[in-house]
């Protein structure tokens, strides 16, 4: 990885992603705001240190799938962060017209496929992966996956397909936030060791952090070992507005304005990590 | 198998074809695997997968075509066809092998009755029922480098043709097989040699019968179908397929949309599914797609407009 990467996207922080998801929800009046936060550094630590591309439509760049679509507002967040897109277009999420609604439109330059259907995400970047592969191009494929996501049999379709066809430009960040629409995973449909299923798949799966960037930086920059990668990290749903932590709730509520006011003190008291 | 023939001269002159398939084609395929093997993948018995992988291909330039039997091509991996290559509007090509009944023994799960209402009201999927396999080489070779997805619904037996048709394929507009001044029938996919019966027997009888094939399901020739229909008081929908949703369908809404007068019958398959199963042409008698029941429903409805 160029170290310039850095340089270039420093501005893309999970801090600055948590922050345009409080104030954009809030003016949107619109929810998924727990697993938008969730996911929140695990997209800066993609836009910031993985994806390369050098504009949203060189037909060589890195590709990234939001495969749950439902967290579009923490993409949208790193796209703006980035310099794909403008403050303008930011401030239209969810209103008329616009192409930033709940779920990410390929239409809208830097989303390369459209989401929103839970499990189809990781096909598109096993394709995309297959693609480079063909054209001999050394970009790579991302997926950003959730955990409830890998209750859809079409996840391990593409798991064992990557697997089989040693898709080595693929990575698969999975939201292991533990928290579904209408309650805990571990109550709904237990995932079981989720590292261990990718790993017994065939997959290299490394369980991190989810929230701390450099070890997810680390382990998806590692060396490839030939197989596709899991960088399966554990996150908190809600994380950094402590009323929204881990509360079911806030899968689909939007806030009240005292709700707003007390997230935003609480995102201006924490370091900008 | 001329689909699968066709489709490998193609790819020796375009790199971007890639060949998936669902664990389906068992030797139909080995030309293309042997002379494109780095272009060939069985993807395992998983459809959705295939067309997401597809969906992928085809973001990254390529011209991917998936290929199954009918109902696992379309209904297991429907909703990855409508999020993907329908949405974004990718040149992925959906290969149904097995239009009707043409897998009469293996029941209803491997029947193809349901595929073009299901396909048709995507107005950029692009829909194509070849009648008989040189009409399948000439619509693969006049089609597969069009923009945005298509969905080719093909006949498995390469026995049959359609006198007269000599494969004959062009876009947006249907072939008259033959011409007649009383009755129109309008058919398509591997029935339409069914349906070229069914003009015969009329015309021994003294009805005067057109037949037109009309392989292009969608975006559907409404203009030159309205034409058609305007020649003619007795017209007669002929297909593989549930009576609704499909051709006969697409011709109601043609008249309904342009004005027209003719009286319209439509043929498809009529009653109850019940487990019975048995080949081909037994399914046909059995659910009033036969050249005999056809030809007498309809020699039945001419008398009664005259």
């Amino acid at each position: 990885m160029d170290d310039r990467t850095d340089e270039l996207h420093s501005s893309v922080t999970g801090h600055a992603i948590r922050h345009l998801i409080i104030m954009q929800s809030k003016r949107a009046g619109v929810g998924h705001i727990g697993s938008a936060l969730s996911a929140a550094d695990m997209l800066a630590v993609i836009y910031r240190h993985l994806l390369r591309a050098a504009t949203p439509n060189d037909t060589d760049r890195d590709r990234f799938v939001l495969s749950k679509g439902h967290a579009s507002l923490a993409l949208y967040a790193a796209l703006f962060l980035r310099g794909w897109l403008a403050q303008e277009t930011l401030d239209g999420f969810c209103g008329n017209e616009t192409l930033l609604g709940v779920h990410p439109q390929h239409q809208l330059p830097g989303v390369d496929f459209s989401t929103g259907s839970l499990g189809m995400g990781l096909s598109y970047a096993a394709g995309a992966a297959l693609a480079a592969r063909l054209e001999r191009s050394h970009r790579r494929s991302f997926a950003l996956l959730s955990d409830a996501e890998c209750n859809e049999g079409s996840t391990w379709e593409a798991v064992m397909f990557a697997a089989h066809h040693r898709l080595e430009s693929l990575t698969a960040f999975v939201d292991m936030n533990g928290q579904q629409a209408l309650g805990y995973t571990r109550d709904i449909l237990s995932l079981g060791p989720l590292a261990g299923k990718f790993a017994a798949f065939g997959w290299e799966a490394i369980e991190v952090d989810g929230h701390d960037l450099e070890a997810m930086r680390s382990a998806a920059a590692a060396p490839t070992t030939g197989r596709p990668r899991a960088v399966i990290c554990r996150t908190v749903f809600g994380k950094g507005i402590s009323f929204m932590e881990r509360q079911v709730a806030w899968h689909y509520l939007p806030m009240t304005d005292a709700d707003f006011s007390k997230a935003i003190a609480e995102l201006d008291a924490a370091p900008c990590a | 198998m001329t689909f699968a023939e066709t489709l490998t001269e193609l790819a020796a002159v375009d790199r971007r074809i890639v060949l998936l398939t669902a664990d389906l084609g068992f030797e139909a395929l080995d030309a293309f695997a042997s002379r494109h093997p780095d272009r060939f993948f069985n993807v395992g018995v998983a459809e959705q997968n295939m067309i997401g992988l597809a969906t992928g291909l085809a973001e990254g330039g390529f011209i991917p075509f998936v290929y199954s039997i009918v109902p696992f091509a379309i209904f297991r991996a429907y909703e990855f066809i409508r999020n993907g290559p329908v949405q974004h509007r990718l040149p992925v090509r959906i290969v149904g092998v097995g239009a009707g009944f043409e897998y009469g023994s293996n029941g209803f799960s491997h029947y193809g009755l349901d595929d073009l209402a299901m396909t048709r009201v995507h107005e950029d999927l692009t829909v194509l029922a070849p009648a008989d396999f040189q009409q399948t080489r000439s619509i693969l070779t006049a089609t597969w480098n069009r923009p945005g997805p298509i969905y080719y619904r093909l006949g498995k037996d390469e026995r049959i043709t359609v006198p007269g048709l000599e494969g004959r394929f062009a876009l947006d507009a249907p072939e008259l097989v033959r011409d007649g001044s009383s009755v129109l029938l309008v058919t398509t996919s591997s029935i339409s040699a069914e349906a070229a019966v069914v003009a015969q027997n009329l015309d021994a009888r003294g009805i005067s019968t057109a037949l037109v094939v009309a392989a292009q399901i969608n975006p559907f020739p409404r203009e030159a179908i309205a034409t058609l229909l305007g020649r003619f008081r007795l017209v007669a929908t002929i297909e593989n397929h549930f009576p609704s949703g499909g051709l006969g369908s697409a011709v109601a809404e043609v008249i309904a949309d342009c004005g027209g007068s003719s009286r319209l019958m439509r043929f498809g398959a009529t009653g109850e599914i019940d487990g019975r199963s048995g080949s081909t042409e037994f399914m046909h008698e059995m659910f009033g797609l036969s050249s005999a029941r056809m030809t007498e429903a309809i020699a039945a409805a001419w008398a009664g407009t005259t």
